[in-house]
């Protein structure tokens, strides 16, 4: 079984700050993590190499540092990696990141793809369905718990009130959740393989059979038109006073706004 | 790609789970009534599923000028491929210029699903739909990097525009019992595809009394709570307010909460006429989700916590003694109206 496992080097978006006076994203000093979601895919994928010996192939599209993220996953278990790169894929959108990807998993071949359900810098949710409907195969979303049952697979798919038990036959994709599993530690001896024996091919523009007008900001049907810091409500009354007259300020306030 | 000059309309997907229309799709209905006022066209609701005919009168009475119903036992339980062919079937028909879902768990998956067949843009979770009457394009503003930063997104050459938008931030309209509108049965003309992909079980979680996009109060507890025991205070609350209990990520990642009952960024945006954040130091993907609530009231000990920035009104103090005080208060406070 050949399964691909697609990542993304994010910023850690829970360490980014404001500048209270610019108004502006501070960006020094945030680090670079793997994608939450994706890593469960990871582990999702490792978890089924290590029950019925899938051969892992971990994909990233990033500039040359998003090779980190490659090194991290093959530390963790997995087999080759793909660092997909070049200048003509920057500002892509969905739809030509998913045209990308989707070529490069075309050309590896694969029984399964795992992507994250959505990315913490985007938070879209939508490459792993698109790159699915360019690959003309199935694909289910959401992925909270996943049962390999030789020749399809059973996944349960979460909802906002329930979930779906969804067999599904492969080739397919499945975009996993961060709860669906506790990724595994890099191991010493993953560490040594990742930096000194495993090897991670790069890609660019003329290794994948993709058209210019599907990748890239060229091939990008959504342009981004601005971009600013959220508008900041005015800070209210803030009292720091004993237990009675913090609970009397809020019910005058209460009455006040006649919610109560 | 589908001519831009030649589409025309505004569709909104319909969602519906088991014969119930999503609220969202009512909200969506409401700001595509006031899109299309500005393009000077019409608004179609994208009715799907099997069974489901006699619910588009509702989405008339909420705005729809036309329900275009697909009816099909294909599509009794949600899969995202006959879902994506009864859609993109209806747009290829009709060609709109802006196609709308809800950011739900369906409206997340088919959306990209059917963006990608068609061909076109889409711009995921939008918080503001605004209209370039100029370019007469539709401008979908989104939160990015966490909620750090907005973005303002255009999709000129391809259509229809796609985005979803995050329920409970548009505003659905009044329902008008006597609104008139035309209902379309429409054969999408689906293939079986039951060889992919069968939904073999549908597990519903225990049922919680209101929906926290419901609420019109609600008593929000955050890491500051400290353990699920003490989560009563906050129960006890409201109850006496009449209110519903959420909370932010940590409390439901600690096991507190339910994560239907997560308020913020990865979870649900509320905006209720009264929201208390207490022990919740108010991080950026929390306040994502609640600071257009009319009314907040935070509780914290830390009197740096940034939560006090978008708190109507805030007290610095131990949770664990006001509440109980606040409680007997607001039961004290309705006793003596009742008399």
């Amino acid at each position: 079984m050949r399964i691909i496992v697609c990542v993304k080097q994010v910023p850690d978006t829970t360490e980014v700050r404001l500048d209270p006076v610019k108004g502006t994203l501070i960006r020094e000093g945030v680090p670079s993590i793997m994608n939450p979601d994706d890593k469960a895919g990871l582990e999702a994928a490792l978890r089924l190499k290590d029950s019925s010996g899938a051969e892992v192939t971990v994909i990233t599209m990033g500039p040359p540092q998003a090779a980190d993220v490659l090194r991290e996953a093959l530390a963790m278990g997995a087999d080759d990696a793909v660092l997909i790169t070049d200048r003509a894929f920057g500002g892509a959108d969905t739809w030509a990141t998913s045209c990308t990807l989707a070529a490069a998993c075309g050309r590896l071949g694969y029984d399964i793809i795992f992507t994250g359900r959505q990315a913490i810098d985007g938070d879209t949710a939508q490459v792993g369905p698109e790159m699915a409907e360019h690959l003309n195969i199935p694909n289910v979303s959401y992925a909270a718990a996943i049962e390999n049952c030789g020749d399809h697979l059973l996944v349960k798919r979460e909802f906002e009130d329930r979930y779906h038990e969804v067999k599904v036959n492969t080739p397919c994709l499945i975009t996993a959740l961060a709860e669906l599993n506790t990724p595994r530690y890099m191991t010493p001896g993953g560490i040594f393989d990742a930096y000194r024996e495993k090897e991670i091919t790069t890609w660019t523009r003329a290794d994948l059979p993709v058209e210019d007008e599907n990748i890239g900001l060229k091939g990008s049907p959504t342009k981004v038109v601005k971009s600013f810091p959220k508008t900041v409500k005015a800070a209210g009354m803030k009292i720091e006073r004993g237990v009675d007259e913090s609970v009397q300020f809020i019910m005058d306030k209460l009455k006040e706004k006649y919610i109560l | 790609m589908n001519m831009v000059k030649e589409s025309h309309g505004v569709f909104v997907f319909a969602q519906q789970v088991d014969k119930t229309i999503t609220n969202v799709s009512y909200e969506l209905i409401g700001k595509a009534k006031e899109i299309a006022g500005e393009l000077g066209t019409e608004v179609s609701a994208v009715l799907v599923g099997s069974g489901i005919k006699q619910l588009a009168q509702s989405l008339v009475e909420y705005g729809a000028d036309r329900v275009i119903v697909i009816d099909d036992e294909e599509l009794e339980t949600y899969t995202v491929e006959p879902y994506t062919q009864a859609v993109a079937a209806a747009v290829r028909k009709y060609n709109p210029e802006i196609l709308l879902m809800g950011a739900t768990a369906i409206g997340r998956d088919l959306a990209p699903r059917v963006a990608a067949r068609l061909h076109t843009g889409l711009t995921a979770d939008c918080t503001a739909l605004d209209v370039d009457k100029e370019k007469q394009e539709l401008l979908m503003t989104r939160p990015a990097f966490g909620g750090n930063l907005m973005a303002t997104i255009e999709c000129p050459d391809y259509r229809p525009q796609m985005a979803t938008v995050r329920p409970g931030v548009m505003v659905k309209r009044l329902r008008d019992k006597e609104a008139q509108g035309e209902i379309v049965l429409f054969d999408a003309g689906l293939k079986k595809n039951h060889c992919c992909v069968e939904v073999q079980n549908v597990v519903k979680h225990i049922a919680h009394k209101i929906d926290i996009q419901d609420a019109k109060i609600l008593v929000s507890g955050g890491r500051g709570v400290g353990g699920k025991e003490n989560f009563k205070y906050l129960y006890d609350l409201a109850e006496a307010v009449g209110g519903t209990v959420s909370g932010s990520r940590a409390a439901v990642d600690s096991g507190w909460l339910e994560k239907d009952e997560q308020v913020g960024q990865t979870g649900k945006t509320v905006r209720p006429g009264l929201y208390f954040a207490v022990g919740i130091s108010g991080a950026i993907q929390h306040v994502a989700g609640m600071e257009d609530s009319d009314y907040i009231i935070a509780i914290n000990k830390d009197g740096m916590a940034p939560i006090f920035n978008v708190a109507d009104v805030g007290i610095v103090g131990d949770f664990k003694k006001i509440l109980p005080e606040l409680t007997k208060a607001v039961l004290a406070e309705k006793n003596s109206q009742k008399q």
